[in-house]
């Protein structure tokens, strides 16, 4: 395997300013296919930024990144999850009036192709892909873990299976990067467990997985590599071990001087 | 059960051919044409509902496709140029000129969201009618404040939907032909729309009205889909135009003032909005109760008080803003929401339950 092989997502000197704010400074990471790879670093390290900048939400203002084997600098969202590139936010945001079914559905979207005249005419081929669209939607609840009723509003969900049909609706785009912002905030012991061994059952269905989390137990079980980001900087980068007893991490979190 | 409602269907189909006869007779001719404007209406209702009810975006300017779809017939069918196309050239072209502006106010503000869209399309809605008002100099194109009259009737090869036939000893006039005509429009309309809402297009419609940026990340190219949304509500718009104009026989700008895009709007939001029940009910409550108003107001005010207090015209408005008021108070989703937009409005109960989930999860 030759290295651009090897390499799922590498960003290259990528930068971000929001006025005269500097959200990201010349970061640069690559990440490995089938890895789940952490996004470490303090609130306000950049995090987020480089996570709306890879799905597109926000232009990058400097760098750029390739995401398997083809060079993005300027792009739509809807482009990058055609691409492959899916994601979960932060403060969730299902389509809180559509029910957990139809959540995942509209994941499908991407991945169907009736149009108006399918739609007006019903014919063989728009059946068909609406039933295949159903089916998968139910497989991928099933998947997640969510056992409810598949007509419940998405709103009335608990928090962890929001969190989980967000998820789920991520998986029905066919990515090969998930990109998962904070999944286990707000979760609870147990809910925490549940979200690892589902992450790890993504990773051997083959999908990589970029994660930020707080939970440093949680990175430090379950990612292959992490990064550190402090001030839009990334100050390290590396197995879970090596990075946990690097002195700029350890000044970063406890603040103070580097031992 | 199938049985039950195919029967169930069969008898709504007969009420409705029945309609402009029962109608007739009840309450006379005047109110069978009063039913052809209601139908109209709901077709507008329904163009806009795509538009505001599904895909979330208000426009405040919709009238500007009725009006497109209006002139279209009027100017290629009417002694104005000395055209006579046919209709069934005229209304389709007409159709597809209203979704062409569709298009063209859909695509320069499809950044805009909310206030500012509302304000954009409103100001829109105003230019097309001060142009049809204005295009009578230097080159004399719709007749300005004028209007163009002595427009074709509708008509499909000698057959005229204007005039009036005797069958089997019945007498059959233009007002029930026009009925049956639009009907059957109306009809086409409410399919393309209920097919639409349940389809890959209809999710990602109203995926976009509960989050834009969920909806792009998840692959939803939301500017395609947006404009795809004001070309079917324009296109919509474009047809009830041009029956208009047919059926009228006359149009001037005024007929597209900004009271006409509220008032449709007014239907969609008052029947409830993204269902197309609540929709078709809306524009017949909105179309009939004034008109009811407008004859019942006088003579009712004789009875119980003798004279006439309040001129019938100022308290019909007055009755109508009321009617507003009220049911928005008491039905804020609509007198016949879609389920979808009912639970929207029932905005405690998520609240409710977060309040047990946190409970739930302290207690463990």
């Amino acid at each position: 395997m030759t290295a651009s092989d090897k390499t799922l997502l590498e960003l290259t000197n990528v930068g971000k300013h929001f006025g005269g704010v500097t959200a990201l400074a010349d970061v640069s990471l690559h990440i490995h296919r089938g890895d789940i790879y952490g996004l470490i670093g303090p609130n306000g390290a950049g995090k987020t930024t480089l996570f709306n900048v890879v799905t597109g939400l926000y232009q990058l203002d400097s760098g750029s990144f390739q995401f398997a084997g083809q060079s993005y600098t300027r792009c739509k969202p809807h482009l990058l999850a055609q691409a492959g590139i899916a994601r979960t936010f932060q403060n969730i945001r299902l389509f809180a009036n559509m029910s957990a079914l139809e959540n995942i559905m509209v994941g499908r979207h991407l991945r169907t192709r009736t149009g108006i005249w399918g739609a007006l005419t019903r014919n063989a081929a728009a059946r068909a892909e609406e039933r295949a669209t159903v089916q998968r939607a139910r497989e991928l609840l099933e998947y997640v873990g969510i056992t409810c009723a598949h007509q419940t509003l998405a709103k009335h969900l608990s928090y962890g299976e929001q969190r989980r049909l967000e998820i789920a609706r991520a998986l029905a785009t066919e990515p090969k990067l998930l990109t998962l912002d904070e999944p286990a905030a707000g979760m609870n012991a147990t809910e925490t467990v549940a979200l690892k061994a589902l992450l790890q059952k993504i990773r051997a269905s083959g999908i990589t997985v970029l994660l930020i989390e707080h939970d440093v137990k949680l990175i430090m079980g379950l990612c292959d590599r992490v990064a550190v980001l402090d001030y839009g900087k990334k100050i390290a980068e590396g197995a879970p071990e090596e990075v946990r007893r690097d002195p700029a991490v350890i000044a970063a979190y406890l603040g103070g001087e580097a031992a | 059960m199938k049985l039950h409602r195919s029967s169930g269907h069969l008898t709504l189909a007969l009420a409705l051919l029945a309609l402009p006869f029962i109608i007739d007779a009840l309450f006379g001719h005047g109110w069978v044409r009063i039913a052809d404007f209601a139908l109209l209406y709901i077709m507008l209702a329904l163009g806009l509902n795509i538009v505001v009810g599904y895909a979330g975006l208000l426009d405040l300017g919709y009238i500007a496709f009725f009006a497109v779809g209006a002139y279209t017939y009027a100017l290629l069918g009417s002694p104005q140029f000395g055209l006579h196309w046919p209709m069934y050239v005229v209304l389709p072209l007409g159709a597809l000129i209203a979704c062409g502006f569709g298009v063209l106010l859909g695509a320069p503000t499809l950044k805009l969201r909310g206030d500012y869209l509302a304000i954009v399309t409103l100001g829109f809605g105003e230019i097309i009618r001060i142009f049809l008002n204005n295009l009578n100099a230097p080159v004399n194109i719709t007749n300005g404040p004028q209007g163009i009259s002595a427009i074709d009737p509708l008509q499909i090869g000698g057959f005229s939907f204007g005039s009036s036939y005797e069958w089997m000893g019945m007498r059959v006039d233009d007002v029930h032909l026009h009925y049956y005509l639009f009907l059957a429009f109306t009809l086409l309309v409410i399919f393309v729309s209920r097919r639409l809402e349940d389809s890959r297009i209809g999710r990602a419609w109203v995926a976009i009205r509960e989050d834009e940026v969920a909806a792009s990340a998840m692959g939803i190219n939301t500017r395609n889909i947006k404009l795809l949304a004001f070309a079917m509500g324009a296109t919509f718009g474009g047809i009830s135009g041009g029956l208009f104009a047919g059926f009228q026989g006359f149009v001037s700008p005024e007929s597209f003032s900004l009271m006409e895009s509220i008032m449709v709007l007014c239907m969609v939001v008052l029947g409830g909005m993204g269902n197309v029940g609540g929709v078709v009910l809306g524009g017949v409550l909105l179309v009939a109760l004034p008109e009811l108003f407008r004859n019942a107001a006088g003579p009712v005010q004789q009875m119980l008080l003798g004279k006439v207090v309040v001129d019938p015209e100022s308290l019909r408005m007055l009755m109508f803003g009321l009617a507003l008021i009220l049911v928005m108070l008491w039905r804020p989703a609509g007198l016949w929401p879609s389920t979808q937009r009912r639970r929207e409005f029932d905005a405690d109960d998520s609240v409710l339950h977060q309040e047990q989930e946190t409970v739930y999860d302290a207690s463990k």
